[in-house]
């Protein structure tokens, strides 16, 4: 373990913005430390260190913009240990943007400490390869396909030979999705017309591992939007948002990404951008902030992500148009965190699904708390994911509902396994397949 | 700085570890660097070594071990404190309660609920919610500040007015006292036999021991609520509208006043539904029977009108009442949109003089080149001016900590005190001699030495410093200002 000397009290003066990697960090300087993030913060409230709170990673981070630290092993824990979940800023009355400042720090770290060559691949491949590259992930898509049709997966499980992969491997074998045939693979048709009188004309975000993963909710979302009046467009050439690059540090790629999105969805020329996963609706709705330091992209960016709404944000505006099927069971709701706190989305999924007949919503307990999938993190982080995992659960547990409703993949797949390790038979649907279900039987 | 040599702070690690475990010990100068402020940034200082007991027999062990080798210890809950209070001595340990953070039990029947001292303030709350109940005392951090941080500094909060502060609702303490001693101090009914030594230990600010379990009253919720928002568009309107409230006899639970500034940083932060071009607003509260509410909250309305209110309206629902409370309680935290920094004062006054001291207030930060923001709790004229500044600004936490001095001195000069709520600390230690004379010291001194007599525990606080650059050296007798003012006399 390095461990750099402390260098005591701030310097007098600040002449230079704070930065790291070039990001800027001044939004540091908006922490008056009062500390009424502490008890929204999941890790804070497993573990009780402050260094692991919103408040203290801030302070780290200033540290480090200031050069009252070095990036130590110690620090880089305790960042990465991060959900970047986004649940401080909701209750941060002096408005730290701290989803920036995280991100900015993890710029920072891939900066000073890319890792062995093992790593920089492992990155590679996934920010590079798949994530860069629509027709690699579907070429990979096939190959996990097989891995699991022909059975392979279900002996290395019983095996428990995936327990011998080295590092984080064996989480990340335990989270595999399994993958739907190719039938809900094949991508949306570039068109799926309005039904009834036209109100907008939107375009999809299909999504990289989702329009894979979950093809089915897209297929879905199309058609809600439709019955409600939309027409919409699924641009074909459309890739990653950048969302999980720039989580994870890998700025450079994100920065690409951001702009081969904006270039792809502005040639629709559709009103509306409309995204069905959480993650990537608080991203793009930050690109005006992301490409704030191109002036040629800025005020582009800016426009753009005023465009940029999620699914539910979107049907909410208008009640829902009818006939909707009753949809007799009982749910409760998951707040994804990007949607909850990084799109201040809280009351129109809610709303959307008291319009469906015969659905009783109950209240889950911290239901605006992180699932501990969080992106990647159940796979970089499999212990704290766990036991955020098992929390969920056990508050599912206590409502009885007959199903989960959320609004984002990643928590799909992170509560279906937590529900399956308890033996529970209870489904995880998208909100967007509750109102198909209610659209397609009535 | 931390000041242990190497190998001894190695040791010292090894053996802390064998009482609570490897996970329970920091000691990483990162780690460390995270712990050197509570709410109040404008004092730093680094400890040795943080450690989290899971029980109070972790507590004991701990502070057996401090005394052995004659290191300084202090508790720190979340951290929330606005006077430096949970600050280490340079060096030392911090012991954390926060993984110590449990409801042990709840009598429903004798309303009484047994807690560990890292439970968060408002978790309390939503423990015994389900059934009817609530604790009482609300600071405005309590979503995130602990019990055991509140009986340190025997916090008030809004509804202080009516309820009183922490001490009225403690009952008794499990308390590991500065010797490692563990001892029981009242009990878990009303009245207790012998000493009110929890009510010793309560306000005591860590120095005379750290609480391991706490048994506290909980209420029944009341049975209506009402929450009114006045708007002025000068602030002696609001201070007037406050005296005429009480003057009239009317008891609300909560009466708090929030001026412009303070407004438009909460309106940014939660659009709350203050106008943000009052002067200043009352939030006025009232609970109890719904029989004769609505009569009380006419009579204040009326003292509102009379006393220029331009605007004065109820909350029409529970989400409405919340709102509002909200950007009440964020205030502070709301600072940060218009400064990088503040310090907040705690001084009470009678009401009376609000008007006044408020006026005082402004014209002394003006005169240091400074803002300063007011949000307070008005009914019982304790005031919180909140002086902001930018501590990257040559000079400037010199002047914020003059200013603070001189309304410190205005609030003594008027009949009140330095500190309503928050503490002394380090930050109003040297304003001691404001209020209490030599004597008064001394006494205090004395009760400290017989629960604290090697002065480990939480060193450095509540007394006044030779190091003070406010008012030095040993305190002549100087009568207080209720003693000339006829309104108490001394034996």
């Amino acid at each position: 373990m390095t461990m750099a000397p402390v260098i005591p009290g701030p310097p007098a003066t600040s002449p230079a913005p704070l930065a790291l990697h070039g990001l800027s960090v001044e939004g540091v300087n908006q922490c008056v430390h009062c500390g009424l993030c502490l008890a929204s913060c999941p890790t804070f409230s497993e573990l009780g260190t402050e260094m692991d709170s919103p408040r203290g990673r801030i302070f780290l981070i200033k540290s480090l913009a200031e050069g009252r630290i070095g990036l130590t092993d110690s620090t880089v824990a305790h960042l990465d240990l991060c959900l970047d979940c986004r649940a401080c800023e909701t209750v941060c009355p002096a408005g730290v943007p701290y989803g920036r400042l995280i991100e900015a720090a993890r710029a920072e770290i891939e900066r000073q400490r890319p890792g062995g060559a093992v790593r920089r691949a492992f990155r590679w491949l996934n920010f590079g390869l798949l994530l860069g590259r629509p027709r690699a992930l579907r070429a990979a898509a096939v190959g996990l396909r097989l891995y699991q049709a022909s059975g392979l997966q279900a002996l290395v499980r019983r095996s428990g030979i995936a327990r011998l992969l080295p590092g984080t491997l064996p989480a990340w074998e335990a989270l595999l999705p399994s993958l739907p045939p190719a039938a809900d693979r094949a991508p949306l048709p570039p068109l799926t017309p309005a039904l009834g009188p036209r109100r907008s004309r939107v375009a999809l975000l299909t999504g990289c591992v989702q329009s894979i993963v979950f093809g089915a909710h897209n297929q879905a979302t199309a058609r809600v939007l439709a019955r409600n009046g939309c027409d919409v467009l699924a641009p074909a050439g459309q890739g990653c948002c950048g969302a999980l690059n720039a989580h994870g540090g890998d700025h450079a790629r994100a920065i690409e990404m951001a702009k081969r999105t904006i270039e792809t969805f502005e040639a629709t020329g559709a009103d509306a951008v409309i995204v069905n996963t959480s993650g990537c609706g608080a991203h793009m709705k930050g690109y005006g902030a992301l490409l704030a330091g191109e002036p040629a992209w800025a005020e582009r960016a800016s426009r753009f992500a005023g465009t940029v709404q999620d699914v539910a944000e979107f049907l909410a505006r208008e009640p829902l148009r009818g006939p909707l099927a009753p949809v007799p069971m009982t749910v409760t709701y998951h707040d994804p965190c990007h949607v909850v706190h990084g799109q201040k989305i809280r009351r129109q999924p809610r709303h959307l699904l008291a319009q469906v007949p015969g659905l009783r919503v109950v209240d889950l307990p911290e239901s605006d708390w992180c699932c501990g999938s969080a992106g990647i993190y159940n796979l970089t982080q499999p212990e704290m994911a766990g036991r955020l995992l098992r929390r969920k659960v056990r508050n599912i547990e206590a409502t009885r509902a007959e199903a989960v409703v959320t609004a984002n993949p990643g928590c799909i797949l992170q509560i279906e396994a937590g529900l399956r390790a308890r033996s529970l038979r209870v489904p995880v649907l998208h909100l967007v397949e509750v109102l198909d279900r209610a659209y397609r039987h009535a | 700085m931390a000041t242990l040599a190497v190998d001894r702070k190695s040791a010292l690690r090894r053996e802390l570890e064998s009482i609570v475990g490897r996970d329970g010990v920091l000691s990483d100068p990162d780690e460390l660097l995270v712990y050197e402020s509570d709410g109040l940034t404008l004092f730093r200082a680094l400890a040795d070594f943080v450690v989290f007991p899971t029980c109070a027999e972790h507590v004991a062990a701990v502070v057996r071990l401090a005394n052995r080798e004659a290191l300084p210890f202090v508790a720190r809950g979340a951290g929330t404190g606005l006077s430096g209070g949970c600050l280490p001595a340079e060096g030392g340990l911090v012991i954390s309660m926060m993984r110590m953070n449990r409801v042990l039990e709840v009598d429903y029947d004798n309303q009484v609920a047994v807690v560990e001292p890292g439970l968060v303030n408002l978790h309390l709350s939503w423990a015994v919610g389900p059934r009817g109940f609530y604790y009482a005392p609300d600071p405005s951090s309590q979503q995130a500040c602990t019990i055991g941080g509140n009986i340190a500094n025997n916090s008030g909060g809004p509804h202080t007015l009516k309820y009183g502060v922490t001490v009225n609702h403690v009952l008794g303490l499990e308390v590991v006292l500065p010797d490692g001693e563990l001892v029981w101090l009242g009990g878990k009914t009303r009245d207790a036999l012998g000493y009110d030594l929890a009510g010793v230990f309560v306000g005591s600010e860590g120095t005379f021991g750290i609480a391991t379990k706490i048994a506290v009253r909980i209420l029944k919720k009341p049975q209506a609520v009402k929450t009114v928002l006045a708007v002025f568009d000068q602030i002696d309107q609001a201070s007037a509208a406050v005296s005429a409230i009480i003057a009239r006899g009317l008891v609300p639970a909560a009466v708090e006043m929030i001026d412009q500034l303070t407004i438009q940083a909460v309106e940014d932060a939660f659009g709350c539904g203050y106008p943000r071009d009052a002067a200043a607003a009352l939030l006025i509260e009232l609970d109890g029977l719904r029989a004769g509410m609505e009569a009380q909250a006419e009579r204040i309305v009326a003292a509102c009108r009379e006393s220029g209110a331009r605007e004065v309206r109820t909350a029409a629902d529970e989400a409405e009442r919340q709102l509002l409370w909200k950007g009440r309680k964020s205030a502070f935290g709301a600072y940060g949109r218009v400064s990088p920094a503040y310090m907040v004062m705690d001084g009470v006054i009678p009401r009376t003089k609000l008007p006044y001291v408020l006026g005082r207030v402004n014209e002394i930060v003006a005169a240091h080149g400074l803002r300063v923001g007011n949000v307070f709790h008005a009914g019982d004229g304790n005031l919180h001016p909140n002086i902001l500044y930018d501590p990257r600004k040559p000079g400037e936490e010199a002047r914020v900590v003059a200013a603070g001095a001189e309304i410190m001195k205005v609030c003594a000069e008027v009949g009140g005190s330095i500190s309503g709520e928050h503490g002394i600390g380090l930050e109003k230690s040297d304003f001691m001699p404001f209020i209490f004379s030599a004597a008064d010291l001394a006494f205090m001194q004395s009760l400290k030495a017989a629960f604290n007599p090697t002065g480990l525990c939480n060193p450095g606080k509540v007394f006044p410093t030779k190091k003070s650059c406010v008012e030095a050296g040993p305190v002549a007798y100087r009568p207080h200002a209720i003693e000339e003012r006829g309104l108490a006399q001394r034996f």
